[in-house]
């Protein structure tokens, strides 16, 4: 009856409307406990086993996590809330839980040559100011760094002492002096981080060679037989040692002038050695033919749709190969076709 | 003028013999200042008489050698190159022109083209009356060039005859 349907409807409206509007108020036994920082809600409540046993508990379990949610976003809305951007936002406070650490704890760093050494002096560290009174420019600068407030390098005026010599360019000496002192500093920081993370330093001269190959000690064995005063002419060999022939030089260059004969065959037979190295040219030729191939079967194709064109003039044997060229656009005159006629009939 | 063997005309293949190896002289390449220069060996004996730094040209120079050491083919070989080429393409009265202002030769500019020529073959471009105008690459296949579209690149331009006009200064 259409009333009753109109009942049903209706009463079908109100339970939806009912649904969306389930209450956002959550009855539970203990409260939960709350951390608004990290979004985070603890619920210490008892589960009913049974409950979670029956229908397989999923319901069960949607039910929960829709309650627990819920009082967790009601805690949401009690903070402190703003406007960006047309869109309220809620300041969540500073988290409360601590969380374990994500990477391991740093490892505590080996002290450096002067920490060592203050240690074993017992030398405390001096607190320093970072801005000083410069007297010359009347105004506080840094200790160091950009600016600094006696920084002698920038000095206009230099006293020539009386034990320099008077060619001698203070200047310069100044600048020199600050740049071996920050190489000096700066290599010193470098082997501090060395001796920390373990790594080999080089002394004075080369750095250390790892394990090296059979060819690098046969060069290094040469090098060092030719590095002395008469460039190795009095070295001694061992029983079985071969000299090496290579002298070091790169290229060596036939005269320019040379036997003119002797340099036409030469050039001959690295010509002849070119092209045997040319290897026949397998891929091209079967790929060649298998397009070929494929054209012929197209060509073959359209004949059959266009049966009276086809069929027209001298379609014959030759006649296909021609058609087959005209199927495909144009076609290199002349030369090109012969082989294709070879193929001949299908 | 330094002496040396190099490997690159691909263009004439076998007949490469046929350059050095004439029955009217002998014949010889030489590489000055990265440049390969082929001459009588009459012209040679006299270069040697000019310092290096003083010495421009010597006979006719077929190529140079650029910064990274790759061929280049210059125009100027044309003439002792072209009647021993192996792979040639002929070029339609309309697309002569743009050729020889340095364009690629396109394939509805393509009139003929040897069989057999493979991919990135050097060739020797030809106009339609047989007068040799420059040199190429091919692009694709003899197979490919019937198949593929009329915009398509069928010839690399390499070198062209236009360029004794256009390069005047530099070349040697």
């Amino acid at each position: 009856m259409a009333s009753c349907s109109i009942e049903d409807v209706l009463a079908k409206a109100e339970r939806d409307e009912a649904e969306k509007l389930r209450s956002i108020t959550v009855n539970k036994e203990l409260d939960l406990e709350f951390d608004p920082g990290h979004l985070l809600a603890f619920d210490k409540n008892r589960i009913d086993t049974r409950e979670f046993k029956d229908n397989k508990g999923e319901d069960f379990l949607r039910s929960l996590a829709r309650d627990n949610t819920q009082l967790l976003i009601n805690e949401i809305w009690k903070l402190p809330t703003e406007k960006v951007e047309e869109v309220i936002v809620a300041k969540l406070p500073d988290p409360t839980t601590p969380l374990p650490r994500e990477k391991p704890a740093p490892k505590p760093k080996p002290p450096t040559k002067w920490e060592q050494f203050a240690k074993l002096k017992g030398i405390q560290k001096k607190k320093k100011t970072n801005i000083v009174w410069d007297e010359v420019h009347k105004e506080w600068k840094r200790r160091w760094g950009y600016k600094r407030a006696n920084d002698d390098t920038k000095e206009w005026l230099i006293e020539v002492p009386v034990t320099a010599d008077p060619n001698e360019d203070q200047f310069a000496k100044r600048n020199k002096a600050k740049k071996e002192r920050v190489a000096r500093n700066e290599y010193n920081r470098l082997k501090n981080v060395a001796r920390a993370q373990k790594i080999k330093v080089p002394g004075m001269g080369l750095a250390p060679t790892p394990q090296q190959s059979k060819s690098e000690l046969a060069q290094a064995v040469n090098v060092a037989k030719i590095s002395t005063a008469s460039v190795g002419k009095f070295q001694e060999k061992l029983p079985k040692e071969k000299t090496s022939k290579n002298t070091g030089k790169k290229r060596k260059f036939q005269p320019l002038i040379g036997d003119f004969g002797s340099e036409k065959q030469k050039q001959l037979d690295l010509l002849k050695v070119m092209d045997s190295k040319k290897p026949r040219l397998d891929v091209t030729k079967a790929v060649n033919k298998q397009m070929r191939e494929e054209d012929r079967e197209s060509a073959q194709k359209s004949k059959k749709s266009f049966g009276k064109k086809g069929r027209k003039g001298n379609m014959s044997g030759k006649g296909k190969g021609k058609g087959k060229g005209m199927a495909g656009g144009k076609g290199p005159k002349g030369k090109g076709r012969k082989p294709n006629m070879k193929q001949g009939k299908r | 003028m330094k002496y040396s063997q190099f490997v690159c005309v691909s263009s004439i293949g076998e007949n490469i013999k046929l350059l050095i190896d004439r029955p009217d002289g002998t014949y010889c390449f030489r590489l000055h200042n990265d440049r390969v220069y082929y001459m009588s060996e009459k012209i040679l004996k006299l270069a040697t008489n000019i310092s290096r730094d003083k010495l421009v040209s010597v006979g006719t120079c077929f190529g140079k050698f650029t910064k990274t050491q790759k061929f280049r083919l210059h125009i100027t070989a044309l003439d002792f190159l072209a009647p021993y080429a192996k792979f040639k393409v002929w070029v339609k009265p309309g697309s002569e022109q743009s050729f020889l202002y340095g364009n690629h030769i396109m394939k509805s500019g393509l009139g003929r083209i040897t069989e057999n020529t493979s991919q990135y073959q050097g060739v020797v471009v030809y106009s339609m009356s047989d007068v040799p105008l420059g040199f190429g690459v091919a692009a694709k296949t003899t197979q490919e060039c019937r198949k593929v579209d009329p915009m398509a690149i069928v010839v690399f331009h390499q070198a062209d005859i236009g360029e004794y006009i256009r390069s005047e200064d530099t070349l040697t």
